[in-house]
């Protein structure tokens, strides 16, 4: 199992059993697909809007807890990321290093919510998406956005997850069934 | 990428036909490869599962390799109505979802077997000559020219 990064210092509520098995998801699949070790940066707490930084994909969660997740790359690193996945040089231009990213997340969310399913927690993952607009709605009460780093060969790769969390739903996450 | 010995239809020596279904064009690209390597040809494709309905009726392929979560049709849903219309019909899901609660409703509504993605090649491979069983032949190192 991979470590847990730092935890911000204030303000984090969201459960921890919700998010290492998505970190550890990421580092089963990108450390095989690119054949190298990757490091797990800290976890940050989203104040403002998100901002997408490259090629974002993102994926709508549903069931016990709502939200969506959102991949986000650098142009340059999703089209290294693509060639290592697909065996083959692909470049930046082409559509399939989009294509690439919205398969890395459908992989590794689908892992993680598959665990999580099995944990007693009931999760459906939604197809994946790219995501065009340059921002992305604000943390709220209800809603707590983290932002988790992975460190690869090719580059970082971000992960934002935003997870619906309200309060009657609290109770439902803490006891899996 | 790793190559392994053909496995052939057992009747008449053909390469197994595969029926790729999945929303993404990046899984469809590289299941196609493993596939090959397999010495299998991909006889079509599909992003959902009405569509894997429809191209299953029109090519009836050996094997149909098929995603979960898709668009329009989910591939439990689309697994069930092609076993409904031809029980002898091998449908093996490869999903990411690959939990307990999915794989036995795939199974209950007519699924083979169960891959997770990320697919390895010899898992498959192993899953692909399990539900061929003896209409599928390995051919020999010699007879493939490996």
């Amino acid at each position: 199992m991979v470590p847990l990064p730092a935890l911000p210092q204030q303000g984090f509520n969201m459960k921890m059993e919700l998010i290492q098995p998505f970190i550890n998801a990421a580092d089963a699949i990108l450390s095989q697909g690119l054949n190298s070790p990757i490091a797990v940066g800290n976890l940050t707490m989203e104040e403002e809007a998100y901002r997408r930084k490259g090629i974002a994909a993102m994926v709508q969660l549903t069931g016990d807890i709502g939200g969506r997740i959102i991949f986000d790359l650098a142009p340059n690193t999703a089209a290294r990321i693509a060639s290592n996945f697909a065996g083959t040089e692909i470049p930046e231009s082409d559509d399939l290093v989009r294509e690439a990213v919205c398969e890395l997340a459908n992989q590794i969310i689908g892992n993680a919510i598959a665990t999580l399913n099995d944990q007693g927690f009931r999760f459906r993952v939604h197809p994946p998406e790219l995501h065009t607009s340059e921002h992305g709605p604000k943390s709220t009460e209800h809603i707590e956005a983290l932002v988790l780093c992975f460190e690869t060969q090719s580059g970082n790769i971000f992960m934002n997850i935003a997870l619906d969390y309200h309060p009657s739903m609290k109770q439902a996450a803490g006891t899996p069934a | 990428m790793e190559q392994f010995p053909a496995v052939k239809r057992t009747k008449d020596g053909q390469p197994i036909q595969y029926l790729i279904v999945d929303d993404s064009v990046f899984a469809r690209k590289n299941l196609g490869r493993i596939i090959e390597s397999f010495g299998g040809q991909v006889a079509g494709e599909a992003g959902d599962g009405l569509t894997a309905i429809t191209e299953y009726d029109r090519l009836k392929p050996d094997i149909v390799l098929m995603d979960i979560t898709m668009p329009q049709m989910e591939g439990i849903e689309a697994a069930e109505k092609i076993v409904q219309k031809d029980p002898g019909a091998r449908v093996v899901m490869v999903s990411s979802v690959g939990y307990q609660e999915n794989i036995v409703a795939a199974l209950q509504r007519g699924a083979r077997h169960f891959v997770q993605k990320p697919v390895k090649p010899e898992v498959l491979y192993e899953v692909i000559k399990y539900v061929l069983g003896e209409d599928g032949a390995v051919a020999c190192a010699a007879a493939a020219g490996v």
